[in-house]
């Protein structure tokens, strides 16, 4: 695994390809925050697409209330269950959306919520699942009117 | 802050994995823009008998009036309590019970 190109970006508007993530997710660009947050996810672990679904749409009018759903592929037994979904903007000023802990008494690893998202990005979904693998799924949405206006 | 909106099925079968659909009105200022002070709500968290199913921590994308849905697996009648918890340490909570059997 690769570092994440820290050092050669140019500052705060500065945006570079997510290096740390598997292709195609290495193709999308993340405002250097949130990749920093990404590594902090990850601490390390490569993360492996599939077995992750992240449902949004496809353009959000307004960007204040944008639906995000997202599931994983996981029995949700106690031997085997994620234990964590963490939602990351690439382009918002901060890039937490959110994040959940899940559990096996849950029976699926699911949930919906409403972001906020300030312009046209990728959002990144990472689940951490109890045998310490991470789960990676991306969606692009393309943003009316921004919502980080609070 | 109104009171918390819970929309979840009365009866289910044992075994039975239900939708929770929860909602409270809350502006949920970050204060990024600084035209307001901060005003964010921390965390959400559903147990049952003190045991933590589901817990999520908002951060500054969780859009305002969060709406949380989530899947549950009932096993048997149980009260389900639903916390959200403001980050200057104000707790708002609910609680439903679903009959199983």
């Amino acid at each position: 695994m690769t570092l994440p190109r820290r050092a050669v970006l140019a500052g705060l508007t500065g945006v570079a390809a997510l290096t740390l993530l598997p292709r195609p997710l290495a193709a999308v660009e993340a405002a250097p925050d949130a990749e920093e947050a990404i590594a902090a996810i990850l601490r390390g672990r490569e993360p492996v697409e599939g077995g992750l679904v992240l449902e949004m749409p496809d353009v959000a009018e307004n960007g204040a209330q944008v639906p995000l759903t997202v599931r994983a592929d996981s029995p949700m037994t106690p031997e085997d269950h994620v234990t964590a979904i963490h939602l990351i903007a690439t382009r918002n000023p901060t890039p937490g959306l959110g994040r959940g802990r899940l559990t096996p008494g849950m029976g699926r690893a699911e949930f919906t919520f409403r972001v906020r998202l300030a312009e046209d990005q990728e959002v990144l979904a990472f689940a951490e699942t109890i045998d310490g693998r991470v789960l990676a799924a991306a969606a692009r949405v393309a943003v009316s009117v921004g919502g980080c206006a609070t | 802050m109104s009171t918390p909106r819970i929309r979840l099925p009365s009866r289910a079968a044992p075994g039975e994995i239900i939708e929770v659909r929860t909602l409270i009105n809350h502006p949920m200022v970050t204060g990024v823009a600084a035209s307001a002070p901060r005003d964010m709500l921390a965390r959400f968290e559903a147990s049952i008998d003190g045991v933590t199913l589901f817990d999520f921590a908002f951060e500054n994308g969780s859009a305002a009036n969060p709406a949380l849905s989530f899947p549950l697996r009932l096993e048997r009648t149980s009260t389900i309590r639903f916390v959200w918890t403001h980050e200057d340490g104000r707790r708002f909570e609910a609680e439903e019970t679903v009959q199983v059997g």
